[in-house]
C-alpha cells in the first residue's frame, strides 16, 4: 500500500474513534495519573459498564497526559448524543455515577465536571477556554491526551509519519535548510539551533553515523520529556528518523531514563510497529534510506544527560564527559560522527517538517522560535505540563496557566533550569520567558522544569539543597567540579545550621565563579547558578542567617522554634496525634503546648493545624 | 541455588560479547536478582572479557547498582526539586521513623529497605514516595506511615 493510501486507511479508523456513536471512555493513564489511580479507575469502569451491559459498545481506552495533573484522575466521557465531557479527580467510587449520568442518561454529571470537549452551550467551560489552557499553543504535546499512544493509526491520521515522507521528497540538503528556515533551538538545555547541527553531523564524513535522542531527563522536577515519550512516542521516533535521513545516520539510540519504565515500553511497542509499517529497515517507503532504532535506559546518572557522558555510557563505560572539542559531530558515539537532540526537539522536528518551518517560526519571539513546554510544580495551584509560545511573560504562566501560588500565599521566586539554573525573584513577575531574557537575569531555560516558591521556601536552603544534588552527581573527573561542589555544599550547610560567617558569602562567589571557568562540562560551569542567583537577589537572607542566626522563611530547622498560640487553639488534638516524637501535651478542648526540648522541627503539627495556631519563629 | 545458576547464564547468552552490552547485561540480572552479587560480577567479566575490577567500576558508577539485596518490599523516597519544595524531606525521616533505617539500608528482618531518588517525573503530585513500583503521590507523613503499617 501507498503511504497516501494508508494514511487514508489510518484516517478511516479515526474516524471511527471520534465520531459519535459509540460511546467511549479515555483515562489519563500517564505515569502521573496512574500515581493517582488510574488504572483503578479503569477496572472500576469495566465493572460499571459490565454491570450496565454497555461492555460491547463502548470503548476504553487509556491515553496519555492533557497536562492538568493537579486535576487528576481526568476521565473524558462520549455519551450516545455526542457530547464530550472532561471529569477530574475521579476515583472508582464515582464511576457508576458517572456511567449513569453520561452514558446512559446523556446527561453531565456535574460535581466532577471540569470542561466540555468542543463546544459548551452549558455554564461548564469550554476546554480551550479554561484559564490553564486558553494561553497555550501545542505543538510538542499536539497528540498528548488526545491519541491512544500504542494505536500507530491514531498517530499516522493525524498527521503523524507526513514529515518524514516530506523529508523523503526535499532530499538531506533541503531538510537541513528547513530546519534552519524554522529557527528551532535544541530544548535540551544549551538551545543550540538544530539545523546547523545537523549540518555539522551532515558534513563529516564516515563509513557510519549515529543520531541519538536523549531522554535521560535528569532535571529533577522536570517530567515534560516523560510525557511526550508515553503520551505520543511517535512524534519523537519521526523526528529521530528524520534526524537520521538528514546527516545520514542509519542507527538511532533512544536514551532513556531508567526511571521511567512505562517510556521505555510504549517506546518499544512504538518501534515494533514502525518495523510493521516498513517505516523501520531498509529502503524506507522507496526513499534508499535504511535506519534502526536501539532504545538504552539509563542506570541513574545525572551526568549523562550531557553528551559526551550519555555517548561513554551506551559504550559501556562509567559516564564521565570527555573535552571538547572533537565535538560529537565529528567524533562521537564509538568515534563516529553522531548527532545528539533532545526529546523534545525530535518532537517539534516531527511537527515542522509536516506543516513547514514557515508555520513554526510563526511562534515565539525573534531570537526563540516556535513553542516550549514547561513542567509547572512545586507551591502552585495547578501543577501540570504546558506548552506556551516563547516570550509569554512569566506572570502569564504563573497566574492564568497555573492559578498562581498555592493557597494564595505570595509568590517569592520561581526555579527554572533545574541544577544548573537559577531563582527568578518576584520582581521579574512579567518577564517574557525566552532564552535571552532568562539569561539576562541570570538563569536559563534549561530543559523546562519550573518550580514555584513560596514565601515558606528559604533560598538559602534551596541553594544547598541542589549543591547537595550536584556534589552527589558529580563525577569527579575534573577538580573544579569535584571540589568546588564540596566546599559550596559545605559552606551552604553552615550557614543553614547558624554557623556560617560572613566572609563566607565572597567565598561562595569565587569559588562560583572558578567552576563556570575551570570545570569540564556542563554539570561543572552551571553548578554554582543556583547559589550565584540567590546570592543576588537574596542576599539578606544568607545576611540573616549569618548575622542574626535567623531564617527569615522559617525552614531552616537549626534555626527555628515552633509554639502553639494559646489564643487559637481550640484543643482539637491534630497536632498531639502527629507529632511523631510526642512532644505535644494538652487536655482535650484545652490549648496544647510543644515541649521545644523533644521537638525535632518537623513541622508535621503545623502541615496538620486546621487553625494557624502553629507559629515558626 | 542451580536454577539462578541457570538463569544467570540464560542472561548471559543473550548479549553479544562486546563491551557496549555491560550496562544492559547488569540491568537485566539486577531485575531478575534484585541485585548484583560478586558471582554475577565475576560471570559478567569473564563473558565480556573485562576484568572484574572494570565492571565493578562501571557498576558502581551507577546510583541504580545495588551490591546488597534489597528488603521484600523497597521504598523510593523523591527527593526532587518538586518534591523538596513540596517538603519530601519530613516524609523521608517519618518513613526512617517507622522503619528504624536509613536510605541505602535494609531492615534486619529483611521486610523493608529505603533508598532516595532524584525524580520520578510525577513531580505535578510531589512529593512522591515508590513502594515495589508503585507510585504514590501526594503524600504526608501521616499517609506514609499508615502505608508502611498496612506492609509490617
Ligand atoms: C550535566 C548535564 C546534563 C544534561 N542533561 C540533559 C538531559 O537530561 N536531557 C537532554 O536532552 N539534554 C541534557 N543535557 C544537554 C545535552 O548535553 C545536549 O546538549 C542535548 O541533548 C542536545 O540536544 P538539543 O540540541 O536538542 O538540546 C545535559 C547537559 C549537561 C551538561
Ligand atoms: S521531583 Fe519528585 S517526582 Fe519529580
Amino acid at each position: 500500500m501507498s503511504f497516501k493510501g494508508r494514511q487514508q486507511q489510518a484516517q478511516a479508523i479515526w474516524e471511527q474513534f471520534t465520531q459519535p456513536g459509540r460511546l467511549r471512555v479515555l483515562i489519563g493513564s500517564a505515569t502521573c495519573g496512574r500515581a493517582a489511580g488510574a488504572l483503578e479507575v479503569k477496572q472500576a469502569f469495566h465493572e460499571a459498564l459490565a454491570e450496565a451491559n454497555l461492555t460491547e459498545t463502548t470503548d476504553v481506552v487509556e491515553v496519555g497526559c492533557l497536562g492538568m495533573c493537579f486535576a487528576e484522575v481526568l476521565v473524558e466521557l462520549r455519551g450516545s448524543d455526542g457530547t464530550r465531557v472532561l471529569y477530574q479527580g475521579v476515583e472508582p467510587r464515582h464511576v457508576k455515577d458517572l456511567v449513569q449520568a453520561q452514558l446512559i442518561n446523556d446527561e453531565v454529571y456535574a460535581p466532577l465536571a471540569l470542561a466540555m470537549m468542543g463546544e459548551s452551550g452549558t455554564e461548564i467551560p469550554a476546554f480551550d477556554k479554561l484559564a490553564m489552557i486558553a494561553p497555550q499553543v501545542r505543538v510538542v504535546l499536539r497528540n498528548c491526551g488526545i491519541i491512544d499512544p500504542t494505536d500507530i493509526d491514531h498517530y499516522l491520521a493525524r498527521g503523524g509519519y507526513s514529515g518524514m515522507a516530506r523529508a523523503f521528497e526535499l532530499g538531506p540538503d533541503q531538510v537541513i535548510e528547513e530546519m534552519k528556515g524554522s529557527g528551532l533551538r535544541g530544548r535540551g538545555g544549551a538551545g543550540f539551533p538544530t539545523g546547523v547541527k545537523w549540518g555539522f553531523a551532515r558534513s563529516s564524513v564516515a563509513d557510519q553515523k549515529y543520531v541519538i535522542c536523549n531522554a535521560d531527563e535528569g532535571d529533577p522536577g522536570a517530567f515534560m520529556d516523560r510525557s511526550v515519550l508515553e503520551g505520543d512516542p511517535h512524534a519523537v521516533l519521526e523526528g529521530l528518523l528524520i534526524a537520521g535521513y538528514a546527516i545520514g545516520a542509519t542507527i538511532g539510540y533512544v536514551y532513556c531514563r531508567a526511571e521511567y519504565p512505562l517510556a521505555i515500553e510504549r517506546l518499544q511497542g512504538a518501534i515494533e510497529q514502525m518495523h510493521q509499517e516498513g517505516f523501520l529497515g531498509s529502503n524506507i517507503l522507496g526513499s534508499g534510506f535504511d535506519f534502526e532504532i536501539k532504545i538504552k535506559k539509563g542506570a541513574g546518572a545525572f551526568v549523562c544527560g550531557e553528551e559526551t557522558s550519555l555517548m561513554q555510557s551506551i559504550e559501556g563505560k562509567r559516564g564521565m564527559p570527555l573535552s571538547k572539542p572533537p565535538f560529537p559531530a565529528v567524533s562521537g558515539l564509538f568515534g563516529k560522527p553522531t548527532n545528539i537532540n533532545n526529546v523534545e526537539t525530535l518532537a517539534a522536528v516531527s511537527a515542522i517538517l509536516e506543516k513547514g518551518a514557515d508555520w513554526y517560526s510563526g511562534y515565539g519571539t525573534e531570537k526563540s522560535r516556535g513553542t516550549k513546554t514547561f513542567a509547572l510544580a512545586g507551591k502552585i495551584t495547578r501543577t501540570g505540563l504546558i506548552e506556551v509560545p516563547m516570550g509569554i511573560a512569566l506572570s502569564t504562566i504563573i497566574d492564568d496557566i497555573g492559578g498562581g501560588v498555592l493557597d494564595g500565599k505570595p509568590f517569592k521566586a520561581v526555579q527554572t533550569g533545574g541544577p544548573s539554573g537559577g531563582c527568578i525573584p518576584a520582581q521579574f513577575f512579567d518577564l517574557p520567558v525566552d532564552y535571552e531574557h532568562l539569561a539576562e537575569v541570570g538563569s536559563i531555560m534549561g530543559s523546562g522544569g519550573m518550580i514555584v516558591i513560596d514565601q515558606e521556601s528559604c533560598m538559602v536552603d534551596m541553594a544547598r539543597y541542589f549543591l547537595t544534588f550536584t556534589e552527589n552527581e558529580s563525577c569527579g573527573k575534573c577538580v573544579p567540579c569535584r571540589m568546588g561542589t564540596q566546599h559550596l555544599l559545605r559552606i551552604l550547610t553552615a550557614i543553614t545550621q547558624g554557623k556560617g560567617t560572613i566572609d563566607q558569602i565572597e567565598t561562595l562567589r569565587k569559588i562560583g565563579d572558578t567552576m563556570k571557568k575551570a570545570s569540564l562540562c556542563g554539570l561543572g560551569q552551571t553548578a554554582a547558578n543556583p547559589v550565584l542567583t540567590t546570592l543576588r537577589y537574596f542576599e539578606d537572607e544568607y545576611r540573616a542567617h549569618i548575622e542574626e542566626n535567623r531564617c527569615p522563611a522559617g525552614a531552616c530547622r537549626a534555626l527555628i522554634t515552633f509554639s502553639i498560640d494559646a489564643a487559637t487553639c481550640t484543643g482539637c488534638g491534630a497536632c498531639k496525634r502527629a507529632c511523631p516524637v510526642d512532644a505535644i501535651s494538652g487536655e482535650k478542648k484545652q490549648p496544647h503546648s510543644i515541649d521545644e526540648s523533644l521537638c525535632i522541627q518537623c513541622g508535621s503539627c503545623r502541615q496538620v493545624c486546621k487553625f494557624d495556631s502553629v507559629h515558626v519563629q | 541455588m542451580p536454577s539462578e545458576q541457570h538463569s544467570l547464564e540464560a542472561i548471559l547468552s543473550q548479549y553479544a560479547q562486546n563491551r557496549d552490552s555491560l550496562i544492559p547485561l547488569l540491568q537485566d540480572i539486577q531485575e531478575q536478582f534484585q541485585y548484583l552479587a560478586p558471582e554475577a560480577i565475576a560471570a559478567v567479566a569473564a563473558h565480556l572479557n573485562l576484568s572484574e575490577n572494570d565492571v565493578y567500576g562501571v557498576a558502581t558508577f551507577y546510583a541504580q547498582f545495588r551490591f546488597v539485596p534489597p528488603g521484600l518490599h523497597h521504598i523510593r523516597v523523591c527527593e526532587g526539586t518538586a518534591c523538596h519544595v513540596r517538603g519530601s524531606d519530613r516524609i523521608l525521616e517519618s518513613i526512617s521513623r517507622s522503619t528504624g533505617i536509613a536510605p541505602g539500608q535494609t531492615s534486619e528482618d529483611g521486610k523493608f529497605s529505603l533508598e532516595r531518588v532524584a525524580c520520578f517525573g510525577s513531580c505535578a503530585l510531589a512529593p512522591v514516595v515508590v513502594v515495589d513500583d508503585k507510585v504514590y503521590g501526594r503524600m504526608t507523613a501521616p499517609k506514609t506511615q499508615k502505608l508502611i503499617e498496612e506492609k509490617k
